[in-house]
Formats: structure tokens, sequence, C-alpha cells
């Protein structure tokens, strides 16, 4: 009798969309996060392809120039509020509380409130182009140009973008402090901190850069805000205002949040790599203390971005610039010595995360780069910097994301991926994205200005821009064997068994899909690899 | 609701046990929470407060001379009458909230509940005096458009004000909650969180007051 008041018989197909509709459990929240991000993410992919079409020849053929600069506005916006950031949230959601063996987040009701909020945020968001015209300041939106109604968007579009991102913010700092209270106080007896899989702290150091940095662009905005629609005078010089003010508190925000966006792709392949290595991870303790530095030194950056407004001590942030070079190498190391003389099978997983490896490098480079006063002053503002930023965040974080995808998807849902398709969109993702990207590093230093939507014929740009649409079309088209692969594998995908991989981690020990409450029983906690242990016992150390 | 919760109090009356805690020792996750959640605050007020001195340190008025605040509204913000008592308002309120705390940890109800409804009511007090005070600045020609300065001044004391409201509002449940028998010395961890949050509205109103009241100005009268 307990147990048929206890579970609602799943009357089919609309018990259980109310299901996923008012679910707590972190596990369909996770499911839920991706999903979204996943559609947000093609919807971004499509507005990129908008940017290629028009730039692949010299002169407007398809769009005006306002339509331009919402094409690539409420691209970078999209890719990052609703698709980098919530993505790495919603495997943090899935994977966190497995691996710390918890049976939920801290606040299960506040998951599924942050969760909400960003669908909600993205329709309010793509909203502008119902309405008018989008956001079409960049994603940046500075002062005075996001002020200026004419310049910003044709319609609603600019109050849009900011009661969406300052929504979207919110939705990340209630994130941050369930992930912060449930990695502080829910761990498994034996975990200690030093215990911890390098996810979760990777998740850690990310959601105190969230607490610390989000905040500070919600004021930024709601200033934005007050200006645009209360005749405030914040950033508007002419009424005793600063511009520059925007851009400072703007990029406090900003910089960290590329962290935000790259450290837990960096502790997803830390955990694919010395599963597919046979191998523990080289340095623990020093790729900890390297995350907890990058997240440091984080926030003394900013002004990097300001080097040519001369408003900012160039020497003192161009040298902590360099020196975030310093724990990112640790980390490369930490790598690139966890797969050394390893047993390497080289399955889809590992071959993006070496995809992050080699990408994040050729970004940490090019970024190394623009962090020399000098150069920036050539380089800022041209596709350079267009490349650098799409190294570091499609070649590290989406090439980090899908290793993550492919490695715990059928912990997710108890069906393998298939390697071959998933070999193809690597393969095709891979040419498609280094084809787009890396001409825009030779036509940044040809001096092609970002944010243009025409160019003379004669600049000598031209072939370099096709090449750059073609390898859009390339990575759009990478996208249907993973499609493809996913309905397939849902349907009759192999069974993947609690433990496809042979792993070390909590996630692991339990069934795929995991049960509810995650656990029936956990084993011993002696080291950062349990359940490594408990298949090898004391042989293997 | 089937148990006492007046009877759990008495059983549990002991200094240590009344600490709020979790099973593990350490604060309970609802405290821990709201101090995470109030870092993220003092994080957002900084953002507020770096555009304000901002402004302040590089103000120049309509004659050219570099000022703070602006000679149009040199004796606009005045201490007395409203402000001045405000502030004591909400410095008596953060000791009552602490009071109330107190008083639940070692069981009291009727001490909790008492401090409580004084702390609501004077949260409530202040905010009316902070609406009389901006209208009376709005005769006195300050406005949201009248300048850097009567932006930052509205939007600084307005999102306190804002935080005020939320604030009247948790401490309005944990009342409710309280009169409803919720809380005992072992499980109170609302009380402790919400308190918290008022100590830190408390503290932000503080710091407005003596940037926009006492700290002097600067440049020729």
């Amino acid at each position: 009798m307990a147990t048929t008041a206890l579970t609602p018989a799943a009357h089919g197909y609309r018990a259980g969309l109310y299901d996923w509709l008012t679910t707590t459990d972190h596990k369909k929240i996770g499911i839920l996060y991706l999903v979204n991000s996943f559609i947000f993410f093609f919807l971004g992919g499509l507005l990129a392809l908008g940017v290629r079409v028009e730039l692949a020849q010299p002169g407007l053929q398809f769009v005006t120039d306002q339509t331009y600069n919402e094409l690539f506005t409420m691209h970078a916006t999209a890719m990052i509020f609703l698709f980098i950031i919530p993505i790495l949230a919603g495997f943090g959601n899935y994977i966190v509380p497995l691996q710390i063996g918890a049976p939920d987040m801290a606040f299960p009701r506040i998951n599924a409130l942050s969760f909400w909020m960003l669908p909600l945020g993205g329709i309010l968001l793509f909203m502008g182009f119902l309405t008018g015209g989008a956001a079409a300041a960049g994603w940046t939106s500075y002062s005075p140009l996001a002020q200026d109604r004419a310049l910003s968007s044709t319609g609603y579009g600019q109050d849009l973008w900011i009661v969406a991102i300052v929504l979207i913010g919110t939705s990340s700092i209630l994130g941050a402090i369930n992930f912060l209270v449930t990695i502080f106080k829910m761990r498994a007896p034996g975990m200690t901190l030093f215990r911890m899989p390098i996810m979760v702290w990777t998740v850690t150091v990310t959601s105190v850069l969230v607490l610390m940095a989000t905040p500070v662009i919600t004021s930024a905005l709601i200033m934005l805000f007050i200006d645009r629609n209360y005749g405030g005078s914040f950033f508007d010089p002419a009424v005793g205002g600063d511009s520059i003010l925007y851009q400072n508190i703007f990029w406090f925000y900003s910089h960290p949040a590329v962290y935000i966006m790259v450290l837990p792709a960096m502790g997803m392949i830390s955990e694919i790599l010395p599963v597919f290595s046979r191998k523990p991870l080289f340095g623990y303790k020093a790729f900890v203390f390297a995350t907890v530095g990058i997240g440091a030194l984080g926030f003394s950056v900013w002004a990097h971005h300001m080097f040519t407004t001369g408003a900012v001590y160039l020497p003192f942030f161009s040298l902590m610039t360099f020196l975030i070079a310093v724990p990112t190498g640790v980390k490369m190391f930490n790598w690139i010595f966890t797969m050394w003389r390893g047993q390497l099978s080289l399955s889809t997983p590992l071959l993006f995360a070496l995809g992050f490896l080699s990408m994040f490098l050729i970004g940490g480079i090019n970024g190394a780069f623009s962090a020399s006063v000098p150069v920036d002053f050539a380089l800022h503002d041209t596709y350079w910097v267009v490349s650098h930023l799409h190294y570091v965040l499609f070649g590290g974080s989406v090439f980090g994301v899908m290793a993550g995808l492919y490695y715990w998807f059928p912990k997710m849902t108890g069906r393998m991926l298939n390697e071959g398709l998933g070999k193809v969109h690597f393969l095709l993702m891979f040419f498609g994205f280094n084809l787009t990207f890396f001409p825009m590093h030779q036509l940044g230093l040809a001096g092609m200005p970002r944010r243009i939507a025409n160019y003379s014929s004669a600049a000598g740009w031209n072939d370099l821009n096709m090449a750059a649409t073609i390898g859009g079309f390339l990575i759009a088209a990478s996208m249907l064997p993973l499609l493809w692969n996913v309905f397939v594998s849902l349907r009759s995908g192999q069974p993947a068994g609690d433990d496809p991989w042979e792993g070390n981690t909590l996630e692991w020990a339990t069934t795929s899909p995991p049960p509810p409450y995650n656990f029936d029983r956990l084993p011993e906690i002696r080291s950062e690899r349990p359940v490594f242990d408990q298949r090898h016992g004391r042989i293997g150390h | 609701m089937t148990a006492d919760p007046h009877a759990i109090a008495t059983t549990e009356h002991s200094p240590v046990a009344s600490l709020p805690h979790d099973a593990r020792g350490g604060i309970g996750n609802p405290v821990l929470g709201m101090l995470l959640f109030i870092t993220s605050e003092v994080m957002f007020f900084s953002g507020l407060f770096a555009a304000y001195f901002n402004a302040r340190a590089n103000f120049i008025d309509t004659d050219g001379v570099m000022r703070w605040p602006p000679q149009q509204f040199s004796h606009t913000l005045e201490i007395l009458p409203l402000v001045g008592p405000a502030t004591l308002i909400l410095i008596v309120s953060s000791f009552t909230a602490q009071f109330a705390v107190w008083a639940i940890r070692r069981g009291d109800h009727t001490a909790f509940i008492r401090n409580m409804a004084v702390t609501v009511t004077l949260g409530i007090v202040f905010l009316v005096m902070q609406a009389i005070d901006y209208i009376e600045l709005g005769h006195n020609g300050l406005t949201l458009t009248s300048g850097v300065f009567g932006t930052t001044y509205y939007t600084l004391t307005g999102f306190h004000g804002a935080h005020v409201f939320g604030g009247v509002i948790m401490l309005g449940v944990v009342l409710y909650r309280g009169m409803a028998g919720q809380f005992s010395a072992k499980h109170h961890d609302a009380v402790e969180a919400a308190s918290l949050y008022w100590h830190f509205v408390d503290v932000v109103w503080i710091l407005l007051f003596s940037l926009l009241y006492l700290v002097p100005g600067s440049g020729p009268a």
C-alpha cells in the first residue's frame, strides 16, 4: 500500500511532461539545462551563419547594416549567456552531486528556479526580433552606443536584452550559491576537499567567480537601463556621466566570465583524460592550485580589454594578463603528462578532449600576443580578436562540452552513443572550426575590423572570408551526425551498463541512469578515485 | 503540524544544542546560503558605489569648477528632520532583530515574536520616512534626471530601499511562521538567515548615510 501511494502511476505523455516541468531532481534539471542550452546553441549558430553568409563576399548582399548588427549581437549573447555558461552549469548540476556522493543539490527548488529563468530570459531576448528590432549594440553594449536609441536597436530589443541578461545573471548567482552550499556541506563521508574530483573543484572556483562577478554586471545593466529609460546620467558625459565607467564595470564581470566559461570545461577534460589514458591525473594538487590561481588572477585583468581607451594603467594590467599564462601552462603540463605513457584509447570523448587541448593552446598563445600593449594597440578590434576568442570559447569550451556529452551521455541515458558517428562529428567540427577561425588571424593582421557588414573587394580579404564561411557551414554540418547519433542512440543504442568507461569517480558507482536518490550504497572514499580503488583494491596504487 | 514545537524547544534547551547547526556540525545550509547571497549583494552594491565614487571624484560643476555636491544642491540633502531619525530607526531595528534571534535560541517564543514584530514595524516606518523624504526632495528640485548627482542619489538609496522592502517581507514571513509555531531553539535557520540579511541592509545604509550626509563635500563653496 505504501508503495502505491508513493509512486503516482506515470500515465503516459502528460504525466511525463508534468514531471519534467515540476521536477526538483538535479539530474532532470541538469538534462533540462542541456536541452535548453543546445536549442539556443543552434539558434546562435544560425545567427552566426547569417554573419558568415553576409561576409562571404564584399558588398552588402543579404542584410542591412542594422540587421547585421543585430545578427552578431544576438549571436554572441545567445552563445555566451544561453549556451556556454548554462550548459556548463547543466553538466555541473547533473555530475557534481553524483561525484561527491550526495542525493541532490542543497536547495532543489531554488535549483529548479535557476533553470526556469533561462528559457524565460531567452524568450525575452529573442522577443526583440518580434518587437521592431533586436539588440544591436554588440554583446558588450558599450555606452553611449547602447544609449543611443537610433543606433542600439530600432525597437525594444536593447531594453529586452538588458532585462534578459539580468534575469540570466540572477539564475547564475542562485546556481552558484546552490553549488557552493552543496559542495561544502553535502560531501559523502571520507570525501575531503583534496579527494574531490577535479570537475567539482572547477565548479567550486567557477561558482565563486559567478558569485563575485555576476552581480557587478547586474549593477552596470541596471544603470544602463536607468540611463536609457528614466533619464539617468551614469554613462552620458554630456550630463556629468562617464562612458569609461561602463567599460570598467562591464569588464569587471566579463573578464572573470571568460573563466566561468572555460574552467568547468577544463574540469570535464580533466575527468576524461585520466580515464582514457588509464592513469591518474598528473599533479592533482598543482591542478587545484592552478585553478584557484586562475580564479584569483581573473579579477585583476579586466582592463586589458580597454588598453586603447587610454584610461587604464597599462603596465599593471599587461603584467597580470601575462601572469594568467602561468597557471594555465601548469594545467597544460598536467594534461600532457597524464597522457604520457598512458594506454590511450582513442574513443570520441578523448578525441574531443584532445581537440580542446590543441585548440585551447592556440587560443592561449594568440591571447598572450594581445596581452602585450603595443601588439594590442595594433590588433584591437580586428579579426585577430575574433579568432582568439573563438579559439578559447569554441576550440576550448565547446570541444570540452562535446567531450563531456560523449562521456556522460551513457550515464544520463543508459545508452552508448555511436562511436563511428561520433568520430565523423569530431572530424567535421575540427576541420570546420579551423577553416573558419584560423584565417581570421590573417584577416586581423591584414587590418580587417570586427563588426562590419561590408568591406572593399580591393582590401585583399576576399579569399580568407570565403574560406571562413565554408568552414562555418562545415561546423553546422557537423551537428547533423551529432543529432542523428543522439536520436538513434536514445531509441536503440547499445546499453551502457553502470560503468562503460571504467571510470574513476562516484557517478560510475551507481546505475545508468541513476535512481532519483542516486546511491544505494557508496564505496569507501580513500582517494580522488574511489571507483578505481574499489575495482583494483590496493594493487592499483 | 502534529508535534508541539514548544515541547521540542524545552527538551533541547541548552546553549550548545541551540546554536544553529546541521547534523555534522558547522552552520546550517540556509545560513551558509544566505551568507553567500549577501556576498553577491555586496558585489552588486560595489558596482553602484563605484559609479558614485567615480561621479563624486570627477564631477565638474556648471561653472567649470570641480565640486561635490553641485552648487545647485549644496543644501538639498539635510539630516534633519527625516533622514537622521530614519537612520536611528534602522539601527535600532537591527538590534531588535538580533534580540529576536537570541530569544529563539533560548526557546523564548514570546520575546522572539515581540522583538520580530518591532523589527518589521521599524522597517516599515523607515520605508515610509524614505518615501516622504523623496517627495520633499522632489519639491526641492532633486530628481533622477537632475544630472549625475540626482541619478546616483536616487539609484543608490532606491536600491537600498528596495532591499529594505525585501527584508521587511522576509522578516514578515519569519514573523508569520513564528506565530504559527514553526521555530524552536533547535530549528530556526530561517530566523538566523533573515536577521543576517537585515544586518547587511543596515550596514549598507550606514555606509550610504555616511557618504551622502556626513563626509564633507569638496571644491569651492
